[in-house]
């Protein structure tokens, strides 16, 4: 069947902003979506409110909107274009429930635009829950036992019926949010009430417990003349009772004979058929009983999800892409295999190799959350690793982690645990249970204790055993020296890194590679070819892995494609799969590497970089060499760099593959601060970095030597110094007055950073942070309070340095600038400040000699500006910006790092913009319950939205709608304010009045707001009786809160108005210049109203300031 | 234990000794399927090869009494990356080395069988030797390039039964009586023609036209078997004679066996197809089914002189005949296998495919 002809035009949909359980994926299957399509002749449209995203560039759609993700705004741009054809299933759970509402409210019949992939009927069947148990059961699926609630009343009803424990599901949320398991009635009205109030249809299920069986995926695609294949099925190593997203998995399944695979098949095409997805993926899961094989289906996403990003990388298989070329019209049978070329893409890869994902925490950010890990994800990002064992995968799996461990254990990190404490670890799942397994068997526990503590399947914790039972035998070899290259070989086979193997035999992590090295034991890489070597394949995806070599294969025998294997060579050590011998002259090679995991400080964004430089070194007639573990990203798609290695970003799989491929020029600044780590030592070996030198990196990154840097240059810095000790860091305090703001050295997104008041604090916080960053400093900064803060992104090539943008911090210095609105251009700062800022940049890029990006941060009070921060790198804000001012900064940075001047890629001026650009975070507080909402200097969002409009009212409300605040236009503001905002209150205040709300206020601010003749409820604090402002919110009277946080004394009952904004969803609002910018944009928008215009209109108003790109 | 798999290229592979001590030669060849070691080793079609799984990992689930293809197992030697040292699954009886070193299969594990399948992927299937016992190893490569091989070879009469005798779990009420050849047939093909609603009577490759039309059936079925379709040129005039008097449906090397009965001429190939994902079209429906296959050799449909049968299936991956039928008479045959077991059922139809040739008598 050919393509659709009867469509022209196609609206895809995207997932918005980065949170916990919809991360990047959904730009990688968007991105592949989107290509497919327009590759077809058809016109896309596409929305999505990230601009971090690589979908969202102006190239891979014909019309982009970055606006926010609800049906109001849908319904103006499906006015505006008119599509034939809505694609929800690529946009993650938010664009299925943005689909399902604007076919619920009539929009898509009445503009007559037809649903593809999934309409909505399959949809409905698929979500929501008595629909889906109806169809299961009606195609003799059994499913574990269950009842749908509307009420508390219903949910105790059926709980009663099935037994506890009960797990219970709200319909309709994503990532499994406001789920649980509950053990008694009090669990069961916590979870089953705060259910209902996050589901959008106030449904929840109450269901049997299936905890502790071993769960399954399969990844089902089907076509139009219902061809379904399954492209891959993965084991979690975890059981059931975990999020999906939170726990490890493995592909393909490990532990299911053939006969319990092909049933779960057949009713994983069962699913897909009654559901009637017609064309595109679905993920089935299921749960079997380990005791008797009884197999329950446990849901079915009807739409591309994170398993489906991860079966894609786990087998080469594209599935998005794929995907999208079956909604408009093609079979299976009718797309070739990208891979193997020769075969077609209807068929089923066969893995010759296992792959491990592991999800990565955030949980340091977010002291005080429950770090339990549940039905509810909580996870931030998800590494892959491939091996050709299982051992292998999860030995690099940990160490591309990035959290400190280079496998799991052999390397003294490991604290031992009391037996009840151990015990504990080990039944109540947690992020570091892995740790606990390896810790159970050194203290001699039988795998079946283990297995009855965890409930992971026995052939897991055998192989975990394995790789402790090896350590164990390393341990006892005294000297490296004297270990046979057997034994090494062995652990290198089992995934033990040369880091571990240091930790081991108390050597250097260079000495070890020497010595492996002269013993020829290096990796060999292989390929991701979906069909297990079976036939020749043209892709080069590759992962390392130990093999022991056959004898009488010379180095290229296997691999030479023309077919005629050499006699006999000698060892076969350390070569590439499919490499063919140059023909003339090798094309220049620059190799990549990327951001590793996605977590909070370093996600999407730098991937978007890397992906920027692929493409622009591709355009300059490089080869490009990407390397990366994260299976979420577009860099690791395999056909963004004409070479991918999936691999850990350490300094031992880097230089294992920089010793293969030789490449010209090895780009760091791209991938945030985790191929910045390893700068120094990569130079030590000689690696050809390109950019800015590791030394001035060192310069800036370094306090002390930064310090002096701007000393040197005449530029402004808050009052600082560097203390190695809690008397140092006391003294340095009481010199330059605090409050003092104070962080660990090299690190990234705030991490351990805090603002503190006293000395007593000061104390505290030292003590706590031994271990942050060991061997580097704590820094002590003079705390400017009440400063507004600017971030400034600019390029420079050595010569010239031309800013990209300045943005303006909506929230007061000390609020993360991740965390922070920021405003492009500034929209409150005077000219001279601004040009005093463009000069002190342009200073630091000449002394730093920067070539590439770099982010600097300042302070502006009292019109003076100070220096916080420099960064040689590419920043989190590089895409909002790049799209803001239509320039592609990491595309021009890349191509500057190869030698190219700003002059001849034209960008030598800084856009002068004509509208305004809004970027605002989003925060995953609704995960972590009980976590206080207010900001500060660490970070805590995951992702971030953009508004773009004429004015700063305008975009900041679109920002606002887009991060998923209900921006009220009418109704009750509640505002309490700490003592030192109250002077700023009363101008807000009257504006919200003027535009129609009501005001409540606790006592203190409603005597200034009354005092100014502002008319103000009043409501009790929670201490003064009842009804207090609880009980005020708790009934949803409030639509807007105002409340910025004080001292301690009326902590507590802050938190809990803030925790309870949350849970009932209501907009908050925690700092007095997030106020005046809320009540800005709620008037624009009640003024103006909401309008949409696509990316490529503002563009157009903005002309390109760069030679136009090929 | 060591062991060695040596190739008469003369690449020899050492890795650790598994299963049963011993000596063995066959042609090596690779299997994609991810699971369904033991269907693998039981499927008496392996007879005559030493089978690499390219799945690394092997074993992961033990092996059990219901999931056999046959009494035992049948390939004469087992090659794999990494064998599990226990087996989880709630079904499980035994390890896979325990079974084997009882079952007295010799087997290797720890080598690089990727750089193995390439290497058959390069240059073909493989006369190899698997031993535990000489590791001599230029006296290996010797010992492969001297073994019989398959070209010719007739491997049926080691697999096939003694004398006619009922599927024990057929039982003689069922509506349809089907003489079943067996040339090495996989239990899971009885069990699938009983439960389509036949009473199969299973005989011996060697058996004549007279004992089958004795038995009054109503159809007659040809099996799975090992080894070159050549080789056994009884069977082939026994089927030839057939053909026109009783349905037929074949499977595998009942297929190529029907393909020389027409008139065909058989090939072999490169290094076959051994797996549970090869998509296979059907020309008629244009349906596509993902299948499990096994086997070295193809009927070439070109070959066949009467312009009566035509291809039915074709196998995307090289577009090698799959299936044929005859127009005029009742008989059709696919080279894969609709029992699957192991691989995807997506092909189970095929058995109520000859339930209705049966019925109508008329081609399918």
């Amino acid at each position: 069947m050919p393509k659709r002809t009867d469509i022209k035009k196609i609206l895809i949909i995207g997932s918005g902003p980065i949170i916990i359980g919809q991360a990047c994926e959904f730009d990688y299957s968007g991105t592949q979506a989107c290509k497919a399509l327009k590759e077809e002749g058809y016109s896309v449209v596409l929305i999505n409110s990230n601009p971090a995203t690589i979908m969202t560039d102006p190239e891979f759609a014909d019309r982009t909107y970055i606006e926010p993700i609800t049906v109001e705004v849908l319904e103006k741009i499906i006015d505006r274009e008119r599509p034939d054809a809505l694609l929800p299933t690529l946009g993650g759970q938010t664009g299925l429930n943005v689909a399902i509402q604007l076919a619920e409210a009539g929009i898509l019949e009445r503009y007559g635009v037809e649903m593809i992939g999934a309409n909505a009927e399959a949809i409905r069947k698929a979500e929501d829950r008595q629909l889906f148990k109806e169809t299961m059961l009606s195609i003799g699926l059994s499913l574990p036992f269950s009842g749908v609630a509307h009420t508390l009343m219903e949910a105790r009803a059926a709980a009663d019926r099935i037994g506890f424990p009960v797990v219970i599901r709200p319909a309709f949320t994503l990532g499994g949010t406001g789920g649980g398991i509950a053990y008694n009635w009090e669990e069961l009205d916590r979870i089953a009430e705060a259910g209902l109030g996050l589901s959008m249809a106030s449904e929840v299920l109450i269901e049997e417990s299936v905890e502790g069986w071993k769960e399954f995926e399969l990844e089902v695609m089907r076509d139009r003349k219902d061809n379904a294949v399954i492209v891959c099925s993965i084991e979690n190593f975890d059981p059931m009772g975990i999020h999906t997203g939170d726990s490890i998995t493995v592909a393909p399944t490990q532990t299911l004979t053939d006969r319990e695979l092909q049933a779960m098949r057949n009713d994983a095409i069962a699913v897909i058929r009654a559901i009637g997805v017609e064309t595109g993926g679905s993920n089935i899961q299921f749960a079997v009983d380990p005791k008797t094989g009884r197999r329950v289906i446990i849901e079915m996403n009807p739409r591309v999800s994170r398993s489906s990003a991860l079966a894609s990388k786990a087998t080469g298989f594209p599935i998005a892409k794929i995907a999208a070329k079956l909604a408009v019209g093609y079979t299976l049978d009718e797309l070739p295999n990208d891979i193997t070329q020769k075969t077609p893409a209807c068929f089923e890869p066969t893995l010759d190799y296992c792959v491990v994902k592991i999800p990565r925490w955030a949980f340091e950010k977010f002291p005080g959350a429950d770090t339990t890990l549940t039905v509810q994800m909580k996870s931030v990002g998800e590494v892959m690793a491939i091996g050709r064992t299982f051992k292998e995968a999860l030995q690099k799996g940990i160490r591309s982690l990035e959290i400190g461990r280079y496998g799991l254990g052999a390397d003294g990190k490991d604290q031992p645990l009391e037996p009840q404490e151990l015990k504990r670890k080990l039944r109540v799942p947690n992020a570091e249970r892995l740790f606990a397994i390896r810790q159970g068997i050194l203290a001699g526990m039988p795998t079946e204790e283990l297995q009855q503590l965890t409930r992971i399947d026995p052939w897991f914790l055998e192989e975990i055993r394995q790789i402790v039972e090896l350590e164990q035998e390393l341990a006892s070899e005294d000297d490296v020296g004297q270990a046979d290259a057997a034994l090494l070989f062995k652990a290198k086979q089992f995934g033990f890194s040369d880091r571990q193997l240091s930790f081991l035999w108390g050597k250097s992590e260079g000495e070890i590679r020497k010595h492996r090295i002269g013993l020829g034991i290096r990796p060999l890489f292989y390929l991701v070819d979906t069909c297990a070597a079976e036939f020749e394949s043209y892709t080069p995806y590759y992962y390392s892995t130990y093999e022991q070599p056959a004898v009488g294969l010379s180095v290229h025998s296997p691999f030479d494609s023309a077919g005629h294997p050499e006699p006999f060579g000698k060892l076969r050590a350390g070569s590439v799969e499919g490499e063919r011998p140059a023909q003339g002259e090798r094309p220049k090679r620059i190799m990549i590497l990327g951001g590793g995991p996605n977590r909070i400080g370093q996600g999407i964004e730098f991937d978007y970089c890397c992906v920027h430089a692929v493409f622009a070194l591709r355009e300059a007639g490089y080869q490009t060499i990407m390397v990366n573990s994260n299976p979420e990203t577009v860099s690791t798609d395999y056909d963004t760099a004409d070479r991918l290695y999936f691999e850990p970003l350490t300094l031992e799989d880097v230089l294992n593959i920089v010793d293969e491929e030789r490449p010209d020029g090895v780009i760091l600044q791209l991938g945030g601060q985790t191929p910045l780590n390893l700068a120094l030592s990569l130079e030590k070996e000689g690696v050809p970095i390109i950019g800015t030198s590791p030394v001035a990196i060192d310069r800036a990154e370094d306090r002390k030597k930064f310090s002096e840097l701007i000393d040197e240059l005449s530029l402004r810095q808050p009052p600082n110094g560097t203390a190695m000790a809690v008397e140092e860091a006391l003294k340095i305090a009481r010199t330059i007055g605090f409050p003092v703001l104070v962080r660990p050295s090299y690190v990234l997104g705030g991490r351990a950073m805090e603002i503190v008041y006293d000395e007593e604090s000061l104390r505290g916080y030292m003590a706590r942070a031994v271990g942050v960053s060991p061997k580097r400093p704590i820094l002590v900064d003079k705390f400017l309070e009440d400063a507004i803060e600017v971030d400034v992104d600019l390029i420079a090539d050595g010569k010239s340095a031309v800013i990209g943008g300045i943005l303006e911090h909506v929230e007061q210095a000390g609020v993360h600038s991740g965390d922070a609105a920021m405003v492009l251009p500034p929209h409150t700062l005077p000219k001279p400040v601004l040009d005093e800022i463009r000069r002190a940049s342009r200073r630091l890029a000449q002394a730093l000699n920067v070539l590439g990006l770099m982010n600097i941060q300042f302070a502006v009070k009292e019109n003076r500006v100070y220096v916080l921060e420099v960064n040689p790198r590419a920043s989190r804000t590089i895409p909002f910006v790049s799209k803001a001012i239509h320039v592609p900064l990491a595309k021009l940075a890349a191509k500057v790092m190869t030698g190219t001047s700003l002059a001849q890629l034209g960008f030598t001026k800084e856009v002068e913009l004509l509208f305004t650009s809004v970027k605002e975070s989003v925060f995953p507080f609704s995960r972590f319950f009980g976590v206080d909402i207010i900001l500060g200097p660490e970070m805590k969002s995951t992702g971030e939205v953009m508004g773009i409009d004429v004015s700063f009212g305008l975009a900041y409300a679109k920002s606002q709608i887009a991060a998923y605040q209900r921006l009220p236009l009418g109704g009750t503001v509640f505002v309490s304010v700490k003592d030192a905002d109250k002077p700023f209150i009363p101008p807000i205040a009257r504006r919200l009045v003027e535009l129609g709300f009501k005001l409540v206020s606790t006592r203190g601010t409603a005597e200034v707001l009354r005092k100014q003749g502002i008319p103000v409820d009043e409501v009790m604090k929670i201490h003064e009786g009842r009804p207090h402002v609880l009980d005020f919110l708790r009934d949803s009277r409030v639509d807007l809160i105002i409340n910025t946080p004080a001292g301690k004394a009326t902590k507590e009952d802050e938190t809990k108005i803030r925790s309870m904004a949350v849970a009932r969803g209501i907009p908050c609002v925690t700092t007095i210049q997030g106020a005046r910018a809320i009540a800005t944009g709620i008037g624009s928008l009640l003024k103006e109203g909401l309008s949409v215009c696509s990316l490529q209109e503002w563009h157009e108003k903005v002309p390109l300031r760069v030679k136009s790109e090929k | 234990m060591k062991a060695i798999l040596a190739l008469e290229d003369g690449t020899v592979f050492r890795g650790e000794a598994f299963g049963a001590p011993g000596e063995v030669a066959g042609e090596v060849i690779f299997n994609t399927s991810m699971t369904g070691y033991q269907e693998i080793l039981t499927d008496p079609s392996y007879r005559g090869q030493i089978v690499v799984m390219t799945y690394p990992l092997i074993g992961n689930y033990g092996v059990n009494r219901a999931d056999v293809e046959s009494a035992k197992p049948q390939a004469e030697g087992f090659v794999v990356r990494a064998l599990s040292p226990i087996a989880s699954n709630w079904r499980h009886e035994e390890t896979l080395e325990g079974w084997l070193k009882a079952q007295g299969t010799p087997a290797i594990q720890g080598i690089d069988t990727r750089a193995l399948t390439i290497l058959l992927r390069v240059k073909g299937a493989l006369k190899g030797v698997l031993s535990t016992m000489d590791l001599d190893e230029k006296r290996a490569v010797e010992k492969a390039r001297n073994s019989p091989g398959l070209i010719g070879r007739d491997l049926v009469k080691e697999v096939t039964c003694k004398e006619i005798h009922p599927w024990p779990e057929s039982p003689a009420s069922k509506r349809f009586k089907v003489v079943a050849i067996d040339c090495g047939m996989k239990h899971n093909i009885p069990r699938m023609l009983t439960q389509a609603g036949c009473q199969v009577l299973v005989a011996p490759a060697t058996v004549s036209v007279k004992q089958i039309l004795d038995l009054k059936p109503d159809s007659l079925f040809l099996s799975n078997g090992p080894g070159d379709p050549e080789g056994m040129p009884y069977l082939v005039s026994t089927v030839r004679e057939c053909v026109g008097t009783l349905p037929i449906f074949g499977i595998c090397l009942g297929h190529q066996i029907l393909g020389l009965a027409l008139g065909g001429k058989t090939y072999k190939l490169k290094f076959g197809h051994h797996g549970a994902n090869h998509p296979v079209l059907d020309v008629r429906t244009g349906r596509v089914e993902i299948t499990a296959q096994n086997h070295g050799f193809s009927v070439d449909p070109a070959s066949i002189p009467s312009g009566d049968v035509e291809m039915t299936h074709l196998n995307l991956n090289d577009k090698t005949c799959e299936g044929m039928r005859h127009k005029k008479d009742p008989v059709f045959s696919v080279q894969y296998h609709p029992e699957a077991s192991p691989g995807p059922h997506d092909a189970h139809h095929h058995f109520q495919r000859f339930m209705k040739m049966m019925e109508t008598g008329k081609p399918v």
